[in-house]
């Protein structure tokens, strides 16, 4: 047992409001530079919609993600020499359009423009070229809010095996949310497609990084990543992406996306799970058999057992405890009340998805819905959004687990307006859902309340324990000119290095006494 | 003089260039050490010219290594008649230089009209590009010359480069070998040799670091920031 640690996130679906303040705060913080100005880190998609870049879910059309051949795991692209042999041109690669061509206005125009009859205008301006667009096809977030035609978004991948036309009526539309970044995957499909081995996932918290001196700009991460999400810095030639906003997490705080919430559906927390079992699970051969896989990495934090080995492998103690504590361990592994997103791509994701319940309330106030006992609250099934694209979305197509979520949240509900409105706790819908009251007590804080302390356990990095001599770090990073701050150049140097390599003795006191 | 110099220093100069250069940018500018694709701005047309231009240079460059590095008395030994290299040379040269010199053309064309690669692209893109267009343009040129050499049956100018490059490796430089060789042929080397020269300063620099080890890596990479114990 390999036992690991791992930054993972929950969303829940349930309370997105499909703001994007997410995406404007990672926007400010990481992608407003030239070449990345397509690139959202963190977007907002309206579903149903062909989302962003265009497709992405279509793995036929992008071949991203790994399928099993032969029991053995292996990228959809091709085996390691053909994508050696399409090294000179990536057939699978997005184009800048199947994103959108970036764009700004010429304010200034505004103010400078002459006295006129018709109030100046500022027109579009292409962020590569500096021309001007005649007219603006597509942008980050075209289908907001299900705009556009029924024809365009019923592209969305997360129809098949659903009879889709009857979704055109507006009577019977439905809509949801779905915030997206980088997955942090236990088996990213982007790592292994890098030709010159320069993405990685720390060993400490999991989080997947671009090493931007070893990038080459071979692009095979683009096309691999089968939720697009590394993208091509076309200004400075190499891959980007969501770095999991590893400074803050470092330091005990969430990501800026997940920070800014206003609607509080993020959750950010520790996973421990046993590395060795990865390639066996990402392997498993039905495709709705590889939720339940993933769920059989993750190790229980409160097994004494576990406790000892991952000590034994040097967690830190307040690693540890901060898994214990974890709200993504309650939601996608005691409660399953989440699950990650497209597990049938196989990389076995971190960011888990709570389902969006989706009320016809007018229907039901009009006593035209079936109701739990309660008689308000309505039964999974008569739910606006079907049930079936929720599971083409979480579970590879497999209804059950997305069922039984939805019957707890609401379970969970009914049991809370029992207490609240009729003023006496009602645990019978709990019974019928398999969940205890303290568990109903629990969820509902971290679902409706959702206080920072309870949605964010994130602990601090245990920089100490990888230095033995802190005065000789001292002085070591930070400002200067040149490449000091980079470790991209290693060994030894044409020219002597200008001063020496940060200290961090790397020995295990044992082997330094030796 | 001036022979002299081009045959007998500029190879030295030039390949020092190269070495030196791209070692110094490889140890303190490893974030400018990339392909530099603009793929992702424009696809179209790409499959081919990419694939051809790659193709053909990479091919060129093996068979030059191999038809003037090899010493004339191993070709002797593995029966290959000097007539016979040449005709080889003459139609690998042709083929793949035209396949390099087809796909470069259709690049050089989509660098100076899409708007968008024009944009993105640097100067020194279109110089290099430009710069090897001459270059192959100036080895296609050769081809006329050295097929009327082959069917005369006269081997002596392919000998002469050759050993003249031998005589460079050899740290032997014998400009006089070049005498008798006619000027296309001198002007090829000159702009190859040139080619070496840009090379650091360009995106060419990638060629280095063709991904072979990829072949034999596991796919999954971990970086540990402390050792297990």
């Amino acid at each position: 047992m390999k036992i690991r640690a791992q930054f993972a996130m929950v969303f829940n679906l349930d309370k997105c409001i499909g703001c994007h303040t997410c995406s404007v705060t990672c926007k400010n913080v990481w992608t407003n530079r030239k070449g990345v100005e397509y690139a959202w880190f963190n977007n907002v998609e309206s579903k149903p919609g062909v989302g962003y870049p265009k497709q992405w879910e279509n793995q036929k059309k992008w071949n991203g993600g790994w399928i099993v051949e032969m029991g053995r795991l292996k990228l959809r692209s091709g085996s390691r020499t053909s994508r050696l042999a399409n090294i000179f041109l990536n057939p699978d690669l997005p184009e800048i359009d199947d994103y959108y061509e970036p764009f700004t206005f010429d304010y200034a125009k505004l103010q400078t423009a002459p006295l006129s009859e018709a109030a100046p205008t500022a027109r579009p301006i292409s962020q590569i070229t500096g021309e001007r667009m005649e007219k603006i096809h597509w942008g980050p977030n075209w289908e907001d809010d299900l705009a556009g035609e029924f024809e365009k978004r019923s592209q969305d991948a997360n129809f098949r095996g659903i009879e889709k036309e009857i979704y055109k009526a507006f009577e019977n539309t439905f809509h949801m949310y779905l915030p997206r970044i980088c997955n942090h995957c236990l088996n990213p499909a982007c790592v292994a497609a890098c030709p010159s081995g320069s993405i990685y996932k720390r060993e400490e918290d999991g989080i997947v990084l671009v090493d931007q001196d070893k990038c080459r700009g071979w692009r095979m991460c683009i096309s691999s990543c089968p939720y697009k999400k590394v993208f091509y810095n076309w200004e400075s030639g190499k891959a980007e992406k969501c770095i999991g906003c590893y400074p803050r997490v470092e330091s005990g705080m969430p990501t800026v996306c997940s920070e800014s919430c206003v609607g509080r559906i993020r959750s950010n927390g520790i996973m421990l799970y046993d590395a060795d079992k990865i390639e066996a699970m990402a392997s498993t051969a039905n495709e709705q058999d590889i939720y339940e896989s993933h769920l059989s990495i993750f190790l229980d934090p409160n097994d004494p057992e576990v406790i000892r080995q991952a000590r034994e492998q040097g967690i830190p103690d307040n690693w540890i405890k901060a898994a214990q504590d974890s709200p993504i361990y309650k939601m996608a592994v005691e409660w399953r009340i989440a699950f990650p997103m497209h597990p049938e791509f196989r990389t076995l994701p971190m960011v888990w998805y709570v389902p969006p319940l989706s009320p016809v309330q007018s229907q039901i106030d009009q006593g035209r819905l079936p109701t739990t006992p309660d008689g308000c609250l309505p039964v999974s099934t008569a739910l606006r959004m079907p049930l079936q694209y929720l599971a083409n979305l979480l579970t590879a197509g497999k209804t059950e687990p997305v069922l039984k979520a939805l019957n707890r949240m609401i379970a969970m509900r009914s049991y809370q307006r029992s207490i609240h409105v009729e003023g006496k706790a009602d645990p019978r819908p709990l019974a019928a859902v398999g969940m205890t009251e303290q568990q109903a007590q629990d969820m509902y804080q971290l679902l409706a309340i959702a206080n920072y302390e309870d949605r964010f356990v994130i602990p601090t990095s245990q920089a100490e324990q990888n230095l033995q001599d802190f005065h000789g770090f001292q002085g070591q990073n930070g400002f200067a000119f040149g490449n000091t701050g980079s470790s991209g150049a290693n060994g030894w140097s044409l020219f002597p290095e200008r001063r020496k390599q940060a200290v961090e003795n790397l020995d295990s006191p044992a082997d330094a006494a030796e | 003089m001036i022979e002299k110099f081009f045959f007998g220093a500029y190879p030295y100069l030039a390949l020092a260039i190269f070495l030196i250069g791209s070692w110094v940018r490889f140890d303190h500018e490893q974030y400018s050490w990339k392909a530099d694709s603009t793929q992702f701005l424009s696809k179209s047309g790409m499959r081919l010219a990419s694939n051809f231009f790659h193709i053909g240079v990479l091919a060129i460059f093996f068979g030059h290594a191999a038809g003037l590095l090899t010493p004339h008395h191993v070709f002797m030994s593995l029966g290959v008649s000097d007539l016979s290299h040449q005709w080889m040379a003459i139609l690998a040269g042709a083929v793949f230089g035209g396949l390099a010199f087809i796909g470069g053309l259709i690049l050089w064309l989509r660098r100076m009209s899409n708007r968008r690669v024009r944009a993105a692209g640097r100067g020194r893109d279109l110089f290099i590009l430009t710069w090897i267009l001459l270059t192959l343009t100036l080895g296609l040129s050769t081809i006329p010359t050295s097929i009327h050499h082959a069917s005369e049956g006269d081997a002596a100018v392919m000998i002469a480069l050759a050993e003249w490059v031998q005589s460079m490796i050899y740290f032997r430089p014998d400009p006089s070998l070049l005498e008798g060789v006619s000027s296309v042929y001198k002007l090829h080397i000159v702009a190859a040799l040139t080619m070496f020269l840009l090379f650091p300063f360009t995106r060419l620099v990638h060629i280095w670091s063709a991904p072979i080890g990829y072949l034999g890596r596991a796919y999954q990479i971990v970086r540990a920031k402390r050792r297990a114990v």
